[in-house]
C-alpha cells in the first residue's frame, strides 16, 4: 500500500506546489461533476483492480481512460455507472447522479429484436411507451446515422453500425454523461476512424460529458479534452495530459504537428507507466545493434 | 436452384422407393408367408382396410402424446423459471428432477399403473420422460442471458420481472426449443411404452395396445401397419416442431439462418 501512496502523490503534488491556496482539483468554470477519492477495488477473488484512484470529472468534459490491460479502466467506469461499489474510498456526485449512458465494448445488442426495440429498450424499461418513444429512438438513430435501419435486425448490420445502434442505445435516454468502454476496440481501422469524427461531432452536438476508456494513444488524443494515463498491478491513474485543441475537430487536427506532438507526449506518459524504456531510447538501441 | 432443390428430394426419395420395391421383390421372390413378414403391399392394404380400428387407436395415442408435452412444456417452463428466479429453488428440486430422469420409465410404469388409471398412468408416464430436457434446457437458457445486457438492465433499473420477459426469456428460447424437439419424440415414446406395460390389461387402445393384440392374434401385417403409425407419428411431431422452431428463430438465431456459400 505505502508503494502506491508514493506513486501516486506527485500527480497531485505539482499542483498543489503551484496553487497552494486553490483546490487544484476545481478549475472556476467547471467544478468537478464526480469525484473518486481514494477509491480502492478488491475483487472477490482477492485481485486489487484500484488502488488510491484520484480522479475528477468536470461537465462538458472528454475524459480518456488510457492504460494497459488490467489497470481498471473498466472498473472506473463500473463504478461511476454503479454497477459496482468501491472496496474503500468515496465517489462523490455534485447533487444527484445525472442520467447515465453505457456503451460496452461489444454492441451487446438483443439479437431476436430490431434496431428499433433495441435503441426503444432503456425507455421501454422505464415504461415509455413504443408510440410514445417513438420520436426519441428516431431522432437518436438519426444521431448516429442509422435512419433508415429502425426495422432491421442486428444481424443483418456490420459491426460498425451495430456499435452505432449501440451508441443510439446509449443517447435515447438524453444522458448528461456517457460511458463508454472501448466501443470501438473489436472495429476495423477504417470503421474506427469514421466513429472518432462521428463521436465528436456527436459530443459537440450534444454537451454531455464523456468518460472514454481506450487503449489507443491515437484514439484518446483526437477524441479528449483530457486524458488520464493509468498503470496496471495495481490499477491507479499516473499522468494526466490536457488536450487542449477546440473540439469540433476534423481531419486538420489528426495531421496537425499539435496532434502528432500530443501524441508522442502520451506515449511517453504511457511507456513510463508501463515500466518500458520510451520509444526513443528503443529506437536508438535498435540502431545500435544493427 | 431448383433443379438442385428438386434433387435433394429425389433421391431420398428415389432410395425409400428402391428398398420397398427390394422388401415386395424379396416377399414375392422368398415366398415369405405373411405372418413372418408381410409384403409393403400387404402393409399398405391392411392400413386401409383397418383404418377404422387404427385411426381410432392412432387418435388415442396421439392425444395422450400431446396433452403429456402440452403438461411438460408448462411445467418444464414453470419450473425453469423458478430455478432462475430463485437459485435456492433450484439447489432442493434439481436433484428430484434427475432421479426421475434417470430412472427407466418401464420400471415405474407398473407402480403408476397401481396408483392411477391406466388411462392416467399412460398420460403421467408420457409427461415424465418429456418433462425433463424441457426443464434442463429451460433452466440453461434462463442463466444464459448476455452479462453486459443483464448489467444494461440493471442500469436501467429493470425490474425482475421485465428482465425476465425481456431478456431471459427470448435468451432461453433456442434452448427450450431444442428441449422441445426431443421431448416432443420422447413423449410418444413414453406413451408407447406406457401403453405396453399396462397391455391388455389397458382399456386404452393406442396403437400399442393394437400391436400387443395383432401380436396375440398373430395379425403380422396390422403389427406393421401400427408400426407405421408410430412411425409416422413420431416424424410428423419432429417436423412440426422443427418448423415451429424455424418459425420462432428465423430472424435472428444462427440455427434458422441460412450461411452465404
Amino acid at each position: 500500500m505505502d508503494e502506491t501512496q508514493s506513486l501516486r502523490t506527485p500527480l497531485m503534488s505539482l499542483a498543489d506546489l503551484i496553487a497552494p491556496a486553490a483546490s487544484p482539483r476545481e478549475t472556476p468554470e467547471a467544478p468537478a461533476l464526480v469525484s473518486l477519492r481514494g477509491v480502492d477495488k478488491v475483487f472477490a477473488n482477492g485481485v486489487t483492480a484500484l488502488a488510491g484512484v484520484e480522479l475528477d470529472v468536470r461537465e462538458g468534459e472528454f475524459v480518456s481512460l488510457l492504460g494497459p490491460s488490467g489497470c481498471g479502466k473498466s472498473t472506473i467506469l463500473r463504478l461511476l455507472s454503479g454497477l459496482t461499489s468501491p472496496t474503500r474510498g468515496a465517489i462523490a456526485w455534485r447533487g444527484r447522479r445525472p442520467e447515465l449512458g453505457f456503451v460496452f465494448q461489444e454492441p451487446t445488442l438483443t439479437p431476436w429484436s430490431t434496431v428499433f426495440a433495441n435503441v426503444w429498450l432503456p425507455l421501454r424499461l422505464a415504461g415509455v411507451s413504443r408510440a410514445q418513444a417513438a420520436p426519441r429512438v428516431e431522432e437518436a438513430l438519426e444521431r448516429v446515422g442509422l435512419s433508415g435501419f429502425a426495422n432491421a435486425f442486428p444481424r443483418e448490420l456490420s459491426g460498425g453500425m451495430k456499435m452505432r445502434v449501440s451508441i443510439a442505445r446509449a443517447l435515447v435516454t438524453r444522458p448528461a454523461v456517457l460511458l463508454m468502454d472501448e466501443p470501438f476496440a473489436a472495429l476495423d481501422e477504417i470503421t474506427r476512424t469514421k466513429l472518432n469524427d462521428d463521436l465528436v461531432a456527436l459530443k459537440c452536438g450534444l454537451g454531455a460529458t464523456v468518460v472514454f476508456v481506450t487503449h489507443s494513444v491515437y484514439e484518446s488524443v483526437y477524441l479528449s479534452t483530457r486524458i488520464v494515463v493509468m498503470a496496471a498491478r495495481p490499477g491507479r491513474a499516473v499522468a494526466e495530459i490536457a488536450v487542449d485543441a477546440p473540439l469540433p475537430r476534423n481531419e486538420e487536427f489528426r495531421l496537425s504537428a499539435a496532434y502528432a506532438e500530443k501524441c508522442r507526449q502520451t506515449s511517453l506518459a504511457l511507456c513510463a507507466a508501463m515500466d518500458l524504456p520510451p520509444p526513443g531510447a528503443r529506437a536508438r538501441s535498435g540502431e545500435a545493434s544493427t | 436452384m431448383s433443379r438442385q432443390k428438386l434433387l435433394e428430394f429425389a433421391f431420398p426419395a428415389f432410395a425409400l422407393a428402391m428398398a420397398l420395391a427390394a422388401w415386395e421383390a424379396a416377399v414375392r421372390w422368398f415366398a415369405i408367408p405373411p405372418f413372418i413378414l408381410p409384403a409393403p403391399s400387404l402393409i399398405a392394404t391392411t392400413l386401409i382396410k383397418d383404418w377404422g380400428t387404427l385411426s381410432l387407436s392412432l387418435m388415442v395415442t396421439l392425444t395422450i402424446t400431446l396433452e403429456a408435452l402440452a403438461l411438460a412444456v408448462v411445467g418444464g417452463v414453470a419450473l425453469a423459471i423458478l430455478f432462475a428466479q430463485w437459485r435456492i429453488v433450484e439447489r432442493a428440486f434439481f436433484p428430484f428432477a434427475v432421479v426421475m430422469q434417470v430412472t427407466p420409465i418401464v420400471a415405474i410404469a407398473p407402480l403408476l399403473l397401481i396408483y392411477l388409471s391406466p388411462n392416467a398412468a399412460v398420460l403421467v408416464c408420457a409427461f415424465l420422460v418429456a418433462f425433463f430436457p424441457i426443464l434442463a434446457n429451460t433452466t440453461l437458457g434462463l442463466s444464459s442471458a448476455d452479462h453486459n445486457l443483464l448489467d444494461l438492465f440493471e442500469l436501467c433499473r429493470a425490474t425482475r420481472w421485465q428482465q425476465l420477459l425481456l431478456l431471459r426469456l427470448p435468451s432461453a428460447l433456442p434452448y427450450f426449443l431444442g428441449g422441445l424437439r426431443i421431448g416432443g419424440g420422447l413423449a410418444l415414446i413414453g406413451a408407447i411404452v406406457a401403453e405396453i406395460a399396462a397391455g391388455s390389461a389397458g382399456q386404452g387402445a393406442g396403437l400399442a395396445y393394437r400391436i400387443v393384440e395383432s401380436g396375440f392374434r398373430l395379425n403380422i401385417p396390422r403389427m406393421f401397419a401400427a408400426l407405421f403409425l408410430i412411425s409416422a407419428t413420431g416424424i410428423a411431431i419432429y417436423l412440426a416442431l422443427t418448423a415451429l422452431s424455424y418459425l420462432l428463430l428465423r430472424h435472428w438465431h444462427d440455427s434458422a439462418r441460412g450461411r452465404e456459400t
